[in-house]
């Protein structure tokens, strides 16, 4: 089938201001918006730009708006949306060119909540203990691939740089919640900041974006939970 | 711009930011990566990784070593074969420790399921071998140690890419060069020891499970420095791709005991492998798939067979395969719950690459001769603990095993090292490579040649070969590799030129593709995933020995060195 897309343009090197191009390309219902990407690059216009990788959704290189909602390329298929689409950055990071926005911000609210285990006990021989529902309490943010998605579909993020936004309160939810983990007082106080969770105001759009299906508002209402209530 | 570091990662999947965890603390190590660290392919991994902890019933790691000798057809080094089962054991508790969250027993321990190929007692029947985290396993550790790299500070330079490698005229390895992407500008690493961990080389053939990335860049650059390219010819295709895209579906779904039937409806695996039917070593059972479809027992008598998960508890598939299980609704629409799923075999995994000692060092020649100072882990090295072919879950232990130790080993390395003086104009071959793209006005695309390569080796160097084939795909791969000379890109920017940065790739994947069509036309036999129509059977007095193929001025050369034998003796491969 035929298909129209639209995407934003905006090369440092040479454009002044962002501005559309369209495309038409000849692709297969079942085909992924990524296919149709890489088919503009590599077969009309070498110069489109965007990240990507693995092309099945694991991987969080490809997220981008695609009329108007955040998703990975690669992980929408053609038939999902019909024969005319947007593809357009996501919002909230600064354009490097075309999709490729700068994630560093994005990784550096990440990297503040000490997203790692930690624990200075000496381990064991073998392996820390720990019951399947013990591990079932922090399944669910455990799948986070930090695409982005969920962080630049938030409001709050677009207006107040200072927020650590949802992926990185996902990453913080993750060690929080394991049992193994001994650092949940210094992370919470990371997320007690008025740039932490309080500047949730629950508006699901995170939840909605996460092609990974985890339940965001969920974990941040439950972290904003344990700062009023403890344990 | 010029860096001064001890140690240099290139590559932050698994084995990379494995070594980077060894040396964080104790020395200055940059890890060099042409993508974030978390879109590794280590990621995509699913299934599992093997070890004989005995957490569900009792194993050890001699007959897991076994297994992996016996799944490699002996192509495998039983010295390094030992080091992998040994060291599995302590390597997963390491990550455990580090915070990977493995799925647990009732008891609190980590979880095994069965695998391919891992058997108990010598091959009497499958084991739970297989340590997981749902079917995210690569996921976890990935992430797990992309954490560690930030809890220990390493320095990561993202989106740069490798384009040379830095040696001395008497072989000495000084560093490497990159072109961060973001930018366009040249970067010199200047170090006492670099590790190659620049992962596989899928993208060289059409239908796959690896990534677009994957384009063999370590392997490329060490083989046009000069260095050798270990069994090539021997690559796997996983059974369960999915029909047409080659997106992976794991193992894991036939060790939950998911069933492969074809177009009747058979478990045909009955007739192929009695006593492991569908957990048999994925090169037999893509071949048996192979069989069903070339004697018309397709599925509608076309070229793929069904993959069968609806006899299995809903929860199994839900719980046990929750990602397999989106990738089936979102790609194909279909419940695995109730549908039965198309597959096709697809290009997996080198089992060859860069060859190593069991310390990661990279051996130039066929007699142990170590270059100081360069390491390599992961898929783009060859140990070889894979040999010719590799068993599910042992890619996570090799990059975890191997990946720990090259780290430990570099370590002790630059302790005991100065810094050596680098070539003169470091970084002139890639500075000269990115002006020659972007000054030609070729008329070449490179994504033209790369998917007329792609066919090409799916067509001739794919699941079987033949020597008529092989000869013409050598004369294929030469009119590509001429094509590419006059090659242009057509976006001439600075900043994320990736259209750049995928001419480069090509480049690479011409070289790998030579180095595989060029080994696969010497090997005149049949070993675990290398099967030649014209050679049907393995031959051990001529051929258990391990390719060597170098890049010279007289085109490629190839050179043998002996298999590492021990505790096994090659026999005749049953299951």
């Amino acid at each position: 089938m035929q298909v129209q897309l639209r995407i934003q343009r905006n090369d440092p090197d040479v454009d002044v201001k962002p501005h559309y191009q369209n495309y038409t390309v000849d692709v297969e219902p079942t085909d992924r918006v990524l296919d149709a990407l890489n088919q503009i690059k590599w077969h009309q216009d070498g110069t489109l730009t965007f990240r990507r990788s693995c092309a099945h959704g694991v991987c969080g290189s490809d997220a981008m708006r695609i009329n108007g909602r955040n998703r990975l390329g690669c992980k929408v298929l053609i038939k999902e949306i019909g024969a005319k689409m947007t593809i357009e950055p996501l919002l909230g990071f600064e354009v490097i060119k075309d999709l490729v926005v700068d994630m560093e911000p994005f990784f550096a609210s990440y990297r503040k909540v000490m997203p790692y285990l930690v624990n200075d006990e000496t381990p064991p021989a073998t392996e820390r203990l720990q019951s399947p529902e013990q591990r079932a309490v922090f399944d669910d943010t455990t799948k986070c691939i930090l695409c982005a998605a969920c962080t630049s579909s938030c409001p709050i993020t677009w207006s107040n740089e200072e927020y650590i936004g949802p992926a990185a309160i996902v990453n913080a939810h993750r060690f929080i919640y394991d049992s193994r983990d001994n650092g949940t007082e210094a992370r919470l106080e990371v997320l007690n900041e008025s740039s932490g969770v309080w500047r949730c105001r629950t508006i699901f759009n995170c939840t909605d974006a996460c092609p990974r299906g985890i339940q965001v508002t969920n974990a941040i209402e439950q972290v904003k939970r344990t700062l009023l209530l403890g344990s | 711009m010029y860096h001064r570091f001890d140690a240099v990662i290139v590559g932050a999947g698994g084995a990379g930011l494995m070594a980077a965890a060894q040396i964080a603390d104790n020395a200055n190590v940059a890890v060099i990566s042409k993508l974030y660290p978390s879109r590794s392919h280590t990621g995509a991994a699913q299934g599992g990784i093997a070890a004989a902890l005995g957490n569900q019933e009792e194993d050890n790691w001699v007959w897991h070593m076994f297994d992996t000798v016996k799944g490699g057809d002996y192509l495998v080094d039983q010295d390094a074969a030992e080091v992998l089962a040994r060291e599995a054991i302590d390597a997963v508790y390491d990550l455990e420790h580090m915070g990977l969250p493995f799925n647990r027993t009732e008891d609190g321990r980590i979880d095994q399921r069965r695998f391919g190929g891992h058997t108990r007692n010598f091959g009497e029947a499958a084991v739970r071998r297989s340590c997981y985290a749902a079917d995210r396993t690569g996921h976890m550790i990935l992430q797990t140690l992309y954490q560690q790299g930030i809890k220990h500070q390493v320095s990561f330079f993202n989106e740069v890419m490798m384009l040379d490698l830095l040696l001395t005229d008497d072989y000495v390895c000084t560093g490497v060069v990159g072109m961060d992407i973001l930018t366009g500008e040249i970067h010199v690493f200047h170090a006492k020891a670099v590790l190659l961990a620049t992962g596989g080389f899928g993208k060289v053939f059409k239908v796959t499970s690896n990534a677009l990335t994957l384009t063999g860049d370590g392997c490329a650059i060490a083989f046009r420095r000069g260095l050798p390219l270990e069994d090539m010819e021997c690559y796997q295709f996983h059974p369960t791709g999915i029909y047409k895209l080659g997106i992976l579906l794991s193992e894991a779904c036939r060790g939950e005991g998911g069933i492969l039937r074809n177009d009747l409806g058979e478990r045909f695996m009955e007739r192929y492998s009695p006593t492991l039917l569908d957990l048999a070593p994925r090169d037999i059972v893509s071949r048996s798939i192979y069989l069903e479809i070339q004697e018309g027992r397709g599925i509608g008598g076309k070229d793929y067979i069904h993959l069968d998960l609806t006899h299995l508890p809903p929860e199994t598939v839900e719980t046990k395969l929750p990602d397999i299980a989106d990738f089936v609704r979102t790609y194909m629409g279909l419940d695995p719950v109730k549908d039965l799923i198309p597959i096709q075999p697809t290009a997996h995994y080198g089992m060859g690459g860069i060859p190593t000692d069991v310390e990661g060092r990279v051996i130039v020649d066929e007699h142990k001769t170590v270059l100081p100072g360069l390491y390599a882990a992961g898929e783009c090295a060859c140990v070889s603990v894979h040999g010719a072919n590799r068993l599910g879950t042992n890619s996570l232990v090799d990059l975890v095993v191997f990946g720990r130790r090259a780290g430990r080993h570099m370590l002790q390395f630059v302790r005991e090292n100065d810094i050596q003086p680098m070539p003169q104009e470091p970084d002139f071959r890639a500075r000269a490579e990115v002006a020659r793209f972007l000054e030609n006005d070729g008329h070449e695309n490179a994504a033209d040649i790369r998917v007329e390569l792609q066919e090409a080796m799916m067509s001739k160097a794919g699941m079987f070969r033949n020597g008529d084939d092989l000869m013409e795909l050598e004369g294929i791969i030469e009119d590509l590799r001429n094509r590419f000379s006059h090659v242009g890109v057509r976006d001439k920017g600075k900043t994320f030129n990736m259209d750049l940065v995928e001419t480069i790739e090509t480049g690479f994947l011409l070289d790998i593709a030579q180095a595989i069509a060029v080994s696969a036309l010497a090997r005149e036999e049949s070993r675990g995933a290398h099967v030649r129509d014209d050679f049907p059977e393995r031959d051990d007095v001529n051929w258990l020995k391990h390719t060597l193929a170098y890049r010279t001025s007289g085109g490629l050369q190839l050179r043998y060195k002996p298999v590492a034998l021990g505790r096994f003796e090659p026999k005749e491969r049953k299951y």
